[in-house]
């Protein structure tokens, strides 16, 4: 199932054979040119093909954009250890909604992507790690390898060519640290969803220890057209340093909100107005998160200009992040807002952290009050105050995620904080520490 | 030394092994980084951000906890945005902290209180409400108050990594988290109390201590725990002289910071309701209070009389009173009442050992050789339950040095969570497991062998010389029962034997001997229970019986004489590997002596020339006379533990060692003392199937 109607300015490279009739079944996917890049593979090195995602400029999609070839480069193929490859499907952040349409419409792509990556690294074994609320896509994903099994794109000896590769799925259970690629490891594990010590990173001691090979979803869906495009042309449709095309989900108030597959580098404005048909009800864009909600936020002016691409973005002080967009108009109100982002984070932080764990806690019962109008203007220093504090100091990059917005926001909406208080009349004693005391 | 990594923290250079972390680094240079979760030897968890450090050329702080060393590094520990850090991050963590520190058990020794007093702001910006979690009793040992932990995960570890039980771990998430019992609601573990002597704050308490007194209202007397024969060192936290507390909060001992339930807990049958505090005597059939003057002179009168006439003495020594007791007592017997009928409860063939080996040095092994040999063989000992510090040490060879343990036990045991091989056999075919081994065994550098009881006589030969045939260096614990069963077979509470194994010459009676002897006239008990499992042949013995509890033997006394606890008295033990230790008194029990004095006023009463009884001169004697105790002053007076070595010649006796049988204690039960311990005896029945191996 779609969600939105594709626009006519979107590359469609991996979402091409979206809208096929029966697009999620083995045969649809053969037909349109399907597990033909694994089989080129076959005829490859294990250097050609990381070579070949190198020159992809293929950065991941899961948030951190690191660049992928490189990133399988660092496995120890040499290694007398198994290699694992580890497909992160937990897809939580907020505003994002990539992965799913993904596994959803062309779930053998996925499957394809995830066999050339372990021709790469000599991997025997994968795992497809699916957060538990998309109950749905596990059933597609498990008929999708089912039906690969059947036609011998997995199992022990894949085109009776000697090659063996077995692929499973595992659902999260309900954690959003359990994106993060170390938690999901411990949780795929058995045990709890809590980050571990790095280094060493995954691609060396990873899954049960091992060299593991672990991206996103969109990352692996991704490898199949590099192979079939050749790595320089799909870098060529994106912008330099970071090739190809990238889902990009546009939420929020927007007229036509969905996924759409844009070349990395497409300009925001033209994303908005023209893919995405433009701020709801004609209003003005207040703020604009571009990827996820981790990031920090944008005003509209800063926005507008912006290109939707990995050094535009750190140029304007943001990331990229997951290509989760969300877009807010005129009437948003950014306490609310902040105070939302961090309910999420808050209900999140797995815990493990002291700046994190008690940081957010604070910050959600902080911006709760502010948001009653309850506060002063030192309180709304001291959000500020206390994200700073989190922020560089925790254990795992969600802490930096839950300071990154708050500070953005309350550096450039700070006004809207202000108004809030001054609503609501406080009388406040003497003492600069006391607390206030509400006047009805 | 060329490889090592040469670093600068704080503007001192500092030099230190590749690998070498960080925090560690800084520590030997005198350098103090605070951490809560950071606890050396165990593993890391960069969890609690306290340590965090500024690193030229590194954009954020970094963790000196998992951060290793680097050539050219310059770390700075004190700076302006390393010190903003950890007052925030005290910050954080005091908005749900109870800070109840003033009826807290922790006040005054809590690493919070400490970290909070060096970095943390004197204002508070948290204006919110805390959340509250009501406080949770896990055993009678162990209560955990949610509201004071701050998720050090240092119990986790402790229980884990240093105990191989894993009794513990964390339910919920966020800021909801909380230490949990793998047992849901309670713990079904070994009730050793690390995991409340590790947490850094009140968060773990214990049942024996939780709301007694202050910190800085007790004594701490440190001294050695009176139960198994390991020898751990434990600080007894003394108030009103009632010992409140046992922990080892200097590390000093030759157990670091390890105690199990007994030596942290179990002291409390010091002042058990049923403690004798007054001498009885039988009287009209019946035990009646009298005064020490009359009871002593009833003693020494009858001793005098049966000595007079030449009767049958039979005498029976301690496995836990103190060597210089040990020795005087049999010196009383041999010297004073002119008699070798003298035993005790044997538990291990350390004599045959000890002629085994005769002659050759470095072969006795000590509790520091469990924690750095490369290999050892545990052969019939459940270690974990009767040895717990050597199951301890070996674990943690095991966790920091790989080391290679092979086990041949009758049922499983705890060392085969790690060991490398394990051979089930029954009791007395163990040598047949261990000879296939012996392929294994042979590759190994270096052996380290612990026997149990059921390696006796010529099976200790046996595995002398299967040990010899490997060719490779090898070390023995001959493993024994209580704290000083060691030292009474080294000061000849033996029949055959004198004090350091020298042989008598016309042997005396055996304990189920003398038990035996229908014509024996004095039955002379100091610190044990025999009755317990014989029973007296001779209906009119006269029995007179040192203790501290009106026991099985002590209910069949004529005089029964209160004695003194090991943790009231001064003098040494030996423990299971050798190692002699010091002993201090802690407290006091009114109406009680020490058997030393009690023994010194008899002599005294029988006008019996036996030389000072002090413990300084009567430890001088041993040194002097007892083969193998030529040990120096200074290492035991500072409370380090020295090595006796007695295995210069032959002992030309096979001193029965049919008799030998350990008393098999469990984690939870210790022979007769045991029973007297209330924290004991509420463990083993507080519901639930408590953790066998
Ligand atoms: C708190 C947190 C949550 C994350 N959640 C996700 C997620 O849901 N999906 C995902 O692909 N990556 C997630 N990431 C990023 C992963 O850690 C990792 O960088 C990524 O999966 C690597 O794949 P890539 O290189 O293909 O992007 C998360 C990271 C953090 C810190
Ligand atoms: S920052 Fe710390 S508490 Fe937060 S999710 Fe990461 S590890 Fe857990
Ligand atoms: S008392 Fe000992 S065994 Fe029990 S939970 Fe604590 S550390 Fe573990
Ligand atoms: S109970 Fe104590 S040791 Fe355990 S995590 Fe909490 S504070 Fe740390
Ligand atoms: S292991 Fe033995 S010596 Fe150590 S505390 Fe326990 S009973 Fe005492």
């Amino acid at each position: 199932m779609l969600y939105n109607e594709p626009s006519p300015l979107e590359t469609r490279v991996l979402t091409r054979r979206f809208g096929l009739p029966n697009s999620a079944h083995i045969d649809t996917y053969l037909a349109h040119g399907g597990y033909r890049s694994f089989e080129k593979c076959l005829e490859m090195t294990q250097e050609q093909i990381i070579e070949e995602v190198k020159a992809s400029n293929l950065r991941g999609r899961g948030g951190a954009g690191f660049p992928t070839g490189l990133k399988w480069s660092f496995v120890p193929r040499q290694s007398p250890k198994p290699k694992y490859i580890v497909v992160n499907a937990d897809e939580s952040e907020p505003g994002t909604c990539k992965d799913r349409v993904l596994m959803e419409n062309d779930p053998h792509l996925l499957i394809e992507g995830v066999l050339i990556a372990a021709q790469a690294v000599g991997a025997k074994r994968g795992y497809i790690y699916i957060r538990g609320e998309y109950r749905y896509l596990i059933d597609i994903m498990d008929r999708a390898i089912e039906e690969a099994y059947s036609r011998n794109y997995l199992g022990k000896n894949i085109l009776g060519r000697g090659i063996e590769f077995d692929l499973y799925t595992h659902t999260g259970a309900g954690a959003y640290e359990c994106g993060e690629e170390s938690a999901l490891l411990e949780s795929l594990e058995g045990k709890r969803g809590q980050p571990r010590i790095r280094p060493p990173f995954p691609a060396v001691a990873g899954l049960y220890q091992c060299p593991t090979v672990l991206n996103n979803v969109e990352t692996f869906c991704a490898v199949p057209s590099i192979i079939e495009m050749g790595g320089k042309a799909w870098a060529e449709l994106g912008v330099p340093k970071a090739g190809g095309t990238k889902l990009t989900c546009l939420t929020g108030h927007i007229n036509k909100p969905g996924v759409y597959e844009l070349r990395l580098g497409f300009p925001v404005e033209k994303m908005i107005n023209e893919v995405g048909g433009g701020i709801r009800g004609g209003k003005k864009m207040k703020a604009f998160i571009p990827g996820g909600s981790s990031c920090p936020v944008l005003t509209g002016e800063e926005a507008w200009p912006l290109t939707m691409d990995y050094d535009s973005m750190a140029k304007a002080g943001t990331m990229l992040g997951s290509g989760g967009v969300i877009i807010m108009d005129e009437d948003t109100d950014m306490v609310k807002a902040a105070l939302r982002i961090m309910h999420f984070y808050q209900h999140e932080s797995c815990g493990w952290c002291i700046p994190c764990r008690e940081g957010t806690t604070w910050l959600k019962k902080l911006l709760t009050r502010l948001d009653q109008g309850l506060g002063t203007s030192r309180d709304i220093d001291l959000v500020g105050d206390l994200a700073q504090n989190m922020l560089g100091r925790t254990f795992c990059p969600l802490g930096d995620a839950a300071a990154l917005p708050t500070i953005s926001i309350v550096q450039k909406f700070r006004h809207e904080f202000e108004a809030k208080i001054a609503k609501v009349q406080v009388a406040m004693p003497a003492s600069a520490n006391h607390p206030f005391v509400v006047v009805q | 030394m060329a490889d090592l990594v040469t670093l600068t923290i704080n503007g001192k250079t500092v030099q230190a092994p590749p690998g070498t972390l960080v925090i560690d680094a800084a520590k030997r240079a005198g350098i103090e980084i605070p951490a809560f979760c950071y606890y050396e030897g165990f593993s890391l968890q960069a969890a609690c951000r306290m340590c965090l450090v500024e690193v030229e050329k590194m954009p954020k702080l970094q963790a000196s906890c998992t951060l290793p060393v680097a050539e050219g590094m310059v770390v700075k520990t004190e700076s302006d945005p390393v010190v903003k850090a950890r007052k925030s991050t005290l910050e954080f963590l005091l908005t749900n902290h109870p800070l109840d520190c003033p009826v807290c058990d922790k006040g005054g020794e809590c690493e919070l209180q400490d970290m909070v007093f060096r970095y943390g702001a004197a204002e508070s910006r948290f204006t919110e409400i805390k959340h509250h979690v009501d406080e949770k009793q896990w055993s009678p040992i162990v209560f955990y108050d949610a509201p004071r932990c701050i998720l050090c995960y240092r119990c986790i570890r402790v229980c884990s990594e240093g105990m191989g039980v894993g009794a513990l771990g964390i339910v919920n998430r966020g800021v909801y988290s909380e230490i949990a019992p793998s047992h849901g609601d309670h713990l079904e573990c070994d009730e050793c109390g690390a995991c409340i002597d590790i947490c850094p704050v009140g968060a773990l308490t214990s049942g024996t201590y939780r709301y007694q007194t202050r910190p800085w209202e007790m004594k701490h007397v440190g001294t050695i725990c009176t139960f198994c024969s390991n020898g751990c060192k434990t600080t007894l936290g003394v108030r009103n002289e009632k010992i409140v507390r046992g922990n080892n909060r200097d590390k000093s001992g030759i157990n670091g910071e390890f105690l199990c339930i007994k030596g942290r807990f179990a002291f409390d049958f010091q002042d058990h309701p049923e403690r004798l505090t007054s001498p009885l005597m039988r009287i009209d059939g019946k035990l009646q209070e009298v005064s020490w003057a009359k009871a002593l002179e009833a003693v020494a009168k009858k001793f005098a009389e049966v000595k007079a006439r030449n009767g049958k003495f039979g005498i029976v020594g301690s496995t836990k009173t103190t060597n210089e007791e040990n020795f005087f007592l049999q010196k009383f017997a041999r010297q004073g009442l002119g008699t070798n009928n003298i035993d005790h409860h044997r538990s291990g063939d350390v004599v045959t050992l000890m002629d085994a080996l005769a002659g050759r040095t470095n072969a006795l092994a000590t509790v520091e050789d469990c924690y750095q040999m490369k290999a050892a063989l545990v052969v019939g000992a459940d270690l974990a339950q009767e040895h717990p510090l050597l199951a301890y040490q070996l674990r943690a060879n095991f966790r920091h040095h790989n080391a290679r343990v092979y086990t041949v036990t009758r049922g499983p045991v705890r060392e085969d969570q790690y060991s490398v091989s394990r051979v089930r056999t029954e009791p007395g075919k163990e040598l047949e497991g261990v000879e296939s081994l012996r392929p294994m065994l042979s590759q190994e550098p270096e052996l380290l062998i612990l026997f149990g009881s059921s390696i006796k006589g010529e099976d200790v030969r046996r595995l002398v010389a299967f040990a010899d045939s490997l060719n490779i260096p090898v070390k023995y614990i001959c493993l024994v029962d209580y704290s000083n069963s060691r030292g009474a077979v080294d000061m000849g509470l033996l029949p055959d034997l004198g004090p350091g194994y020298q042989p008598v010459d016309n042997p005396g009676l055996t304990l189920p001997e003398m038990m035996a002897a229908t014509d024996l006239d004095v039955l002379w008990v100091v610190g044990a229970n025999p009755l317990a499992r014989y029973s007296l042949a001779a209906a009119n013995a006269f029995v007179v019986v040192q203790e501290m509890f009106l026991t099985e033997t002590a209910q069949r006394a004529d005089v029964v004489l209160p004695a003194a606890s090991a943790y009231e008295k001064n003098g040494t033990v030996t423990n299971v590997t050798g190692q002699c230790q010091k002993l201090t008194a802690a407290a006091k029990t009114m109406g009680t002596k020490p058997d030393l004095e009690i023994m010194g006023l008899l002599a005294k009463e029988m006008k019996l020339n036996l030389g000072i009884w002090t413990v300084q001169s009567v430890f001088e004697q041993i040194r002097t006379q007892v083969r193998g105790y030529n040990i120096p002053l200074p290492v035991v007076a500072t409370g380090q533990a020295a090595q006796t070595s007695p295995l210069n010649g032959r002992i030309p006796v096979i001193s029965r060692p049919d008799l030998i049988q350990s008393a098999s204690n469990t984690l939870f039960t210790s022979g007769s003392l045991g029973r007297y311990s209330k924290k004991l005896t509420s463990v083993l029945e507080y519901p639930g199937e408590l953790y066998r191996p």
